[in-house]
């Protein structure tokens, strides 16, 4: 049985390696995607003060820090049975909004777009973000840099920091906004949607318009019908900050809906010894092992299921571009009339796209909204504190808080279902699958080897990557060692 | 001529640091310029075997971020150290554990057991937990093993400068990165660079007057006077007795400073500091009563303060005296050890 | 072989009251367990929670603190800022791990020589009771009773010094960190105290000592 070890796995947060044993044909017997680290923070947050978890949770991840932010203020809005004011639920979406547009963008152009924007075979050297640049030109690269700047500097200016915000209260946020920063948001949620817009004309124009590439898209080698999960809003549309989770099946189909405080209803983790992160599964269908389709509870909460939960997006020109990509893939409708879900993972840059749009549009309108200045921005907390659930949309899936306090408010439990944990076992799936499809008869490459990456980058595990163009070696190197651990041959690239 | 190398690397971290460095905007094009980055997993392809092939001192400056809290962390390290020419300790979690050494308050045990078996969304009848080596039908997957204790990095290796913040602010890591485009002199080994020389309160802009704290709050409780020093108003701040260089940024939204950019100073024991200063600075003994009554007066105030040593060692556990909380309880003369499969003899 | 375990309390004492009382006692002959270690600080508000964390991270099972009456302190609040930092520390090292009984908060003015030795002999009791702290796993109350031993031996047998011998108790560490790297201890720390040698109180106003590890000197035989 031979081995061949991808370690570490890069371009995405924390660590992982993916081991891949072949079989005597020389073909992929299974691939294992292993994450080999844990910090502990549902035990180590035990004994601190609820109110700190919206500013110790941002170390769970330092690329979204602000959905860990959001999801501990709410769960701590439900531990101390505070209703927030009106204007405080705005100016947390308002924070939240410019969040999702500087990581999406920060995801597509430097994480997932090269290897679209220039295709798996391009040299590893172009297939960064510098080859991006040259691809669409210099000017984008601008675009992009500009765009995560300016929004980092409303997550700054509202959050207090850039990175690991500490603005948010049970009840609301620490600090209202001036009209000053107000007529500043406004204008930078315009560039926005314009920066939107261009985004996914250069994933039309070039992906789209690509046969090569849409092929790729289009093929059974990224696809895998599983479950979808997402928070839709009272008329089920797309909503990061609020809703309720809406799940439906392969087929397209409503499968449940139910408030984020149920969760231990519908979700249930399954662990595996060989790594350290659990795979959460649809507690009704059950664990079936790392297989898809309907009778298999394991399911996807990516931007992509988002949409495949939603009838709608909740803004105009978002809602344009959800109905195009449904058509373009041409699936047709369920017997209630929904779209069918599209199944093939490398559509969720696409849809990555989308929800940019959608949360540009969403932080213009917060942002012009007249109340959004109201200084009123904390309700006062009375209650005593036992039990919370919080719930948002990270932008790599459906994060769930959950607080157990004594009566002063002091943790006594914590559970933390994470964005990218939801897709553990449907990334575990795509690798194989990825894996099996690509390697055979012990044909390794390095084009190959990068097909199986690609297939948990669409995911975008826990990291939006670097917009640090690379001068992009990308060395790799693959170790084939027999049962006995010997080496029988290494194929490398780049290497020094 | 070849460019200098550059590389960052994370042990048990978030990745904020990354985006930090991200965070110095349109200067990356001039950092890219001036480096040939050899290894940034989060960025670049490189494996760590490249790593290990490239000749000792080969990295010109390496960025090592995160705290050591498993055999993994601990090995790239070394790693590292003997690859790099200057191994910078990035961010409170390399200088001093940061938020991963709050596990140093509890056990592996407990932390096991919350994740996989006393979870309540966690359907595991055979009890599995993770271990280091398993077999699977198809051969042997490693995982690292997990220590008890988080270290900082100069706790496992030389290091050469330490960079403090959580994350280190992008101007301070701009101003540190271009001392070494431009090939400036290094301060002397073993120094904090990127940041300041006093305590936060010098940069905070709130207007200070004479504390007579008699309670403290907890910040839900209170709504903080716009523009007064929050430690006065009787809302804990660690700024007297952390460095400066952040920009006080979390006192100006009416959020105590927590302590991330570290002690203002080599001597003593950051959060030992902070607790002598809030203390020193509480008042509210009322005279003409008893020895008792006072101490039972003095112990009402204090109880105001939830969690002192999740509070005052929030980033810098790993730094402190006592390094963690005390493993076995109560011991009867011998160190008792509870033995699970993650024993690894690290404190 | 079975020992008496015998605590080491490490006492922090004020020049104006309770160091004074226990010079009372002394004169007095008053008997009392021998088991603290007394340091004199010209003022109990000199006392740094540091040097309380270093007490019990380089040995000490119990730290007593002592100082004069409220409302009777040569500079006037002072001991009332200890009391302050006393009953937070306390509160802390409880978080920690470490029993609230092993720092006790004695007031004693200088008459009281008597109430400062009863109050010495009944903390050794109770830690005696609580059994030793070994923090970081190190038998220190074992490597102080062998010193005692290899002291009483005649000088012809020479022992291991106490920073050589391990623990018994502490198992065999796998590769470990390099050797020659120093433990990050802030300087500023304070040995504790051998026994049999009763340590001079430091020069008046100098109590903070410096460029001292606190630690065991070996880099990385600190233990949990």
């Amino acid at each position: 049985m031979r081995k061949i070890s991808i370690d570490p796995i890069t371009r995405l947060e924390g660590h992982g390696k993916i081991d891949i044993f072949l079989d005597d044909e020389g073909d992929v017997a299974n691939a294992y995607f292993i994450v080999p680290e844990l910090r502990g923070f549902e035990q180590f947050c035990v004994g601190r003060p609820a109110e700190e978890m919206p500013r110790i949770t941002t170390r769970i991840c330092g690329v979204c820090p602000e959905a860990h932010h959001m999801a501990a203020a709410k769960a701590l809005d439900a531990l101390f049975h505070v209703e927030p004011t009106p204007v405080a639920h705005k100016v947390r979406e308002l924070f939240y909004m410019a969040f999702f547009v500087t990581d999406h963008t920060t995801h597509f152009y430097a994480l997932g777009g090269p290897d679209f924007i220039l295709g798996p075979d391009a040299r590893p050297a172009e297939r960064n973000i510098l080859g991006v640049i040259h691809k669409v030109g210099l000017d984008v690269g601008k675009q992009v840099i500009d765009t995560r700047m300016r929004n980092h500097h409303v997550i700054r200016k509202m959050g207090g920091r850039g990175v690991h915000p500490v603005a948010a209260m049970p009840g609301g946020w620490s600090k209202p906004i001036t009209e000053e920063d107000r007529a500043e948001f406004e204008e930078i949620a315009r560039k926005n949607v314009d920066f939107a817009l261009f985004s996914l004309k250069v994933f039309n124009d070039v992906v789209l318009g690509n046969p090569a590439y849409l092929e790729m898209v289009l093929s059974d080698s990224y696809t895998d019908r599983t479950y979808s999960m997402g928070l839709v809003d009272e008329k089920n549309r797309v909503n990061f900050y609020d809703g309720q989770v809406r799940v439906v099946d392969p087929d397209g189909e409503e499968f449940v809906k139910y408030h984020p405080v149920e969760y231990t209803s519908h979700i249930e983790e399954h662990v595996e010894p060989w790594t350290y992160l659990k795979f959460p599964y649809l507690k009704a269908v059950g664990w079936k092992g790392f297989v898809a389709g309907k009778d298999s509870g394991v399911y996807i909460a990516t931007p992509l299921s988002r949409l495949n939960v939603s009838d709608g997006m909740a803004t105009p020109l978002a809602q344009e571009a959800f109905e195009k990509m449904y058509d373009t893939f041409g699936q047709g409708k369920t017997p209630s009339g929904r779209n069918r879900p599209v199944h093939h993972r490398l559509a969720t840059h696409w849809a990555r796209l989308i929800e940019l749009l959608y949360a540009s549009e969403r932080m213009l309108e917060l942002a012009t909204d007249p109340e959004i200045t109201d200084p009123n921005v904390r309700a006062p907390v009375t209650e005593t504190p036992d039990e919370g659930v919080g719930c948002v949309e990270a932008p790599r899936g459906t994060l769930t808080h959950h607080y157990w306090t004594d009566e002063k408010g002091i943790l006594t439990r914590v559970n933390l279902i994470v964005g990218t944990t939801n897709n553990y076992a449907p990334m575990a799936m795509s690798v194989k699958k990825a894996a099996s499809s690509f390697i055979k008869k012990g044909n390794v490459s390095n084009g190959i080897l990068n097909r199986v990456e690609m297939a948990f980058r669409s995911y975008d595990p826990c990291f939006g990557c670097a917009t640090h163009s690379l001068p992009g070696q990308m060395p790799l190197e693959i170790v084939i060692r027999n049962p006995k651990g010997e080496v029988i041959e290494r194929l490398s690239q780049n290497v020094a | 001529m070849s460019k200098p190398t550059f590389a960052m690397y994370w042990a048990a971290s978030c990745g904020g640091c990354e985006i930090s460095v991200l965070n110095i905007g349109d200067r990356l094009l001039a950092v890219d310029e001036a480096f040939d980055v050899v290894f940034w997993p989060v960025a670049a392809d490189f494996k760590y075997d490249d790593v290990r092939g490239y000749p000792d001192g080969y990295i010109d400056v390496c960025l090592f971020n995160g705290s050591i809290r498993n055999s993994e962390n601990e090995e790239i390290a070394h790693l590292l150290r003997r690859k790099s020419k200057v191994l910078v300790a990035f961010g409170s979690c390399a200088m001093a554990g940061g938020i991963p050494a709050l596990s140093n308050l509890t056990t592996n045990e407990e932390t096991l057991r919350a994740a996989y078996l006393d979870n309540v969304s966690t359907y595991n009848p055979d009890r599995v937990v993770p271990q280091p080596n398993t077999t699977v039908p198809d051969g042997e997957p490693h995982i690292p093993v997990l220590y008890e204790t988080a270290r900082s990095l100069d706790q496992v290796v030389d290091v050469d400068y330490y960079m403090p913040g959580c994350p280190p602010e992008p101007h301070q890591i701009w101003a540190v990165l271009e001392t070494f485009i431009q090939g400036k002199p290094l301060p002397k080994r073993g120094s904090v660079i990127g940041a300041g020389e006093v305590a936060v309160c010098h940069e905070c802009p709130l207007q200070k007057d004479e504390k007579t704290i008699e309670r403290f709050y907890r910040p839900y409780e209170v709504t903080p006077e716009p523009g007064r020093c929050l430690l006065e108003q009787g809302i804990v701040c660690l700024g007297a007795a952390t460095r400066s260089g952040c920009g006080a940024l979390c006192p100006q939204v009416n959020m105590g400073c927590r302590g991330c950019y570290g002690p203002v100073d080599d001597i003593g024991d950051q959060g030992a500091k902070i607790l002598a200063a809030i203390a020193s600075v509480m008042d509210g003994v009322k005279p003409g009563k008893t020895d008792h009554e006072i101490e039972q007066d003095v112990e009402a105030g204090i109880e105001t303060i939830a969690d002192p040593a999740g509070t005052f060692y929030r980033f810098g556990l790993a730094h402190s005296v006592l390094r963690r909380a005390r493993k076995n309880g109560r011991t009867n003369g011998t160190a008792t050890r509870l033995e699970i499969h993650h024993e690894e003899n690290q404190y | 072989m079975s020992e008496t375990f015998e605590p080491l309390i490490v006492g922090f004492t004020c020049n104006w009251c309770s160091y004074r009382a226990a010079d009372l006692a002394g004169i007095s002959r008053k008997k009392y367990a021998p088991n603290v270690r007394l340091i004199r600080l010209m003022c109990s508000g000199r006392l740094d929670p540091t040097f309380v964390l270093k007490a019990f991270a380089g040995g000490a099972d119990g730290v007593l603190v002592s100082g004069c009456h409220p409302g009777e302190c040569h500079y006037l609040e002072q001991n009332y800022k200890m009391l302050r930092r006393y009953t937070l520390l306390k509160r802390m090292l409880a978080q920690m791990g470490i029993e609230p009984e092993r720092l006790r908060l004695v007031w004693a003015s200088a008459a009281e020589g008597n109430k400062f030795a009863d109050e010495v002999t009944a903390m050794t009791e109770e830690i005696r009771v609580l059994g030793p702290l070994n923090w970081n796993g190190i038998d220190h109350a074992r490597q102080r009773s062998e010193k005692l031993r290899s002291a009483e031996r005649p000088p012809s047998a020479p022992e291991k010094t106490e920073k050589k011998a391990k623990p018994a108790a502490v198992a065999a560490r796998p590769a470990g960190p390099p050797a020659g790297k120093k433990p990050a201890t802030p300087p500023g720390g304070l040995k504790p105290p051998g026994p049999g040698k009763p340590k001079p109180a430091p020069p008046p106003g100098a109590a903070e000592v410096k460029s001292v590890p606190a630690q065991p000197a070996t880099p990385g035989e600190v233990e949990s």
